[in-house]
């Protein structure tokens, strides 16, 4: 990792870390439930206790998306969500939240479109903090990385079960922000969670990075957060976020939904 | 072409799976452990005599090749010009040149020791030609497809289930191919230790576009020698359909580096290209990225991807495979596209003429073919590739003229 200024996901688990606290990373999908109910939803997420927030860009093929945050996409789509929006939405979170770092996450072809330089000037603008997108694994995400950290910005990678010790080492170099780490093999909100094997990677990683590790997909409650994260720091919660969006009447309702879920998962991990 | 320094087409892709700037490897983390598997296991393979034997020996006793390259008199006298040949994928058996890629990446699972093979299909003849290898190796099999393709290619999906293949209508997105190929990746994903992803096309992550090329060539370096033999002289051109465009790909691949073999590709115009309703990314579409790599792609200013539209399932596909996307920008080779109508068209005209009923996906490539040859001379040859038989078909052509089979 280069020398960069610190951004507030430094800032974020540096403050995590001196408190002894472990980091509750929360994903919603950008325009799900509405495009004027995401920047509220979000705002809900922090008060609720989350630690930093993974916006999820819409698109239209979601590959490593299981069924729940598939719906998610299509209903955001379907209220014309898009990468524009997202980044727009993210300005206007900033008018009252300075603090949390914002990460969106999606797939490659939308930034693609809008084109990598624009794209990383833009999320700059709108205050955006870094990007994980799936499908660019380190041997194509170069460009991107470049452009992300000449603004200070962040690029999160992920590691999973399946990655050797070779690639571990080359990719916790590129890194930066957090790493990500994906407990199973599998999609969002896959059931086939296996703690001991958790446990083991993330002692593999631990000896290449000092880098804070958060670890996602398949967690769904705060005893799951708990658990994934006693040798990481943080967890990472999505599919039953937009489970509980998709199923709410309104806004309203999704909002306290989430709010007593994050709130459970926060109270775990605090415990 | 001609004051451009020459290109050595058997060098690509790069290790990285690059042609030029499309191809590579655009992925989630989970399978690039798999796909470094695949690729090392292939390059090894590759070089192997036992492995080429084997296959060579399944392609000529399972598959039933060399396929005939047949000269189309009356189709010939019909378009008014250069003799029009077709190479005979559709004897092949399961009826298409699918099933070149499937013997040869069975062959691949069998060494990967996996138990389990998947795929996606459009038309349902990736889907059959994978469900007949399995059969043969004792796999399970799994097929993805799109729900509305289920519907249009009911005869492929009792194929399937007759084979023993478990077939997943999938519901989400256009119901079409893309949903299919996302559906079968996440499958993958998910089983990636016990199973062998089977891709039908020459797209998706390095290796794929590869090596799903390289086991299809044999039908160019068939039409090559069987050129040679029939009029003494390399083809003036060579046609083939392009939907992901593996049957184009493995014509067109033993002849890039001959100059003076023209080379055209024919997407599915659906209702036209200019009415947007069609599956013609190389004609219409812009570079992006989708299934694990860069290419030419259908989708909207906000990068999602679009509905395609065709009259063929096979060619429904908002993308294309990235050697295709090369060979458009470098000029080597030309890309067209014929409409639902103009494929129609060719359909009965073959038919009529010749007693062959095409694929709809190869009427693409004939319905070319008859413009092609009407502007050269008799001397003249055009190859087209027949890459597949049109008995699936006939139910989609009975509904257009409103009768019940």
């Amino acid at each position: 990792m280069s020398e960069q200024a610190e951004n507030r996901i430094d800032r974020r688990f540096a403050k995590l870390r001196a408190e002894g606290r472990k980091a509750l990373v929360t994903y919603i999908v950008a325009g799900d439930g509405g495009i004027e109910n995401t920047v509220p939803l979000m705002h809900q997420l922090v008060a609720s206790g989350s630690d930093l927030i993974e916006l999820g860009v819409p698109f239209s093929d979601p590959m490593a998306e299981g069924p729940v945050i598939q719906k998610g996409h299509e209903r955001a789509l379907a209220h014309k969500a898009s990468l524009r929006r997202c980044l727009e939405m993210v300005a206007d979170f900033r008018r009252d939240d300075g603090d949390t770092p914002v990460i969106l996450m999606g797939y490659a072809n939308p930034i693609e479109r809008m084109g990598g330089e624009a794209f990383a000037e833009a999320a700059q603008q709108a205050g955006v903090d870094g990007a994980l997108t799936v499908d660019l694994p380190a041997e194509e995400a170069g460009p991107l990385s470049g452009l992300l950290a000449e603004r200070n910005l962040r690029n999160i990678f992920l590691l999973t079960p399946t990655t050797s010790e070779e690639r571990i080492r080359a990719i916790t170099e590129l890194a930066s922000g957090f790493i990500y780490y994906v407990s199973l093999k599998g999609v969002t909100g896959a059931g086939n969670l296996d703690l001991d094997s958790v446990h083991e990677n993330l002692g593999r990683i631990r000896q290449h990075t000092d880098l804070p590790l958060c670890v996602g997909f398949g967690i769904k409650d705060g005893a799951s957060a708990r658990a994934v994260s006693a040798d990481g720091d943080g967890a990472v919660v999505g599919s039953v976020l937009v489970s509980a969006v998709g199923e709410a009447g309104d806004a309203a309702q999704a909002r306290d939904r989430v709010a007593e879920l994050v709130a459970e998962i926060r109270g775990e991990l605090d415990r | 072409m001609s004051d451009r320094k020459p290109v050595d087409f058997a060098a690509f892709p790069d290790n990285q799976g690059h042609f030029g700037p499309y191809g590579g490897r655009f992925v989630s983390e989970t399978l690039i452990d798999a796909l470094d598997h695949l690729q090392e296991m292939y390059a090894r393979l590759k070089e192997d005599p036992e492995f080429q034997a084997a296959f060579d020996y399944d392609l000529a006793h399972y598959v039933g090749r060399p396929s005939p390259l047949y000269l189309a008199e009356r189709l010939t006298e019909r378009a008014g010009g250069a003799r029009i040949w077709l190479k005979r994928e559709d004897l092949n058996h399961t009826g298409a040149h699918k099933v070149n890629n499937t013997v040869g990446q069975a062959l691949l699972a069998k060494h990967s020791g996996k138990r389990r093979v998947i795929a996606e299909t459009g038309a349902g003849q990736h889907g059959v030609a994978t469900a007949t290898v399995a059969a043969r190796l004792g796999l399970e099999c799994a097929v993805y497809m799109g729900a509305e393709d289920v519907k249009r290619q009911s005869p492929n999906v009792y194929r399937m289930k007759l084979l023993g293949a478990e077939v997943i209508p999938v519901e989400s997105g256009s119901k079409t191919l893309k949903d299919a190929m996302n559906e079968a990746m996440r499958d993958w994903v998910t089983n990636v230790d016990d199973t062998f992803y089977i891709i039908g096309t020459v797209a998706g992550p390095h290796p794929y576009p590869q090596l799903v090329r390289d086991f299809n060539s044999v039908i160019g370096r068939e039409a090559r020698a069987q050129s040679l033999e029939e009029f003494g002289q390399l083809p003036d051109a060579l046609v083939a359909c392009v939907g992901g465009g593996s049957n184009a790909m493995g014509l067109f691949h033993p002849f890039l580096n001959d100059s003076d073999v023209k080379m055209y590709g024919v997407e599915a115009g659906g209702d036209g290209i200019d009415t947007g309703r069609h599956a013609a990314p190389l004609s219409a579409g812009i570079p992006g990225v989708l299934h694990g790599n860069r290419t030419y792609l259908m989708e909207d200013e906000d990068g999602q991807i679009i509905e395609t539209h065709s009259v063929s399932a096979g060619l429904d596909y908002p993308g294309v495979g990235p050697e295709h996307a090369w060979l458009k920008d470098i000029g080597r080779v030309q890309y067209v596209a014929a409409n639902d109508s103009e494929a129609l068209d060719a359909f009965r005209a073959l038919t009529r003429t010749e007693g062959i009923l095409p694929a709809l996906e190869s009427s693409h490539a004939v319905a070319y073919a008859l413009k092609l040859a009407a502007t050269l001379s008799p001397e003249q040859n055009i190859v087209v590739n027949l890459s597949g038989r049109g008995d699936k078909d006939i139910f989609t052509v009975a509904a257009i003229d409103g009768i019940e089979v």
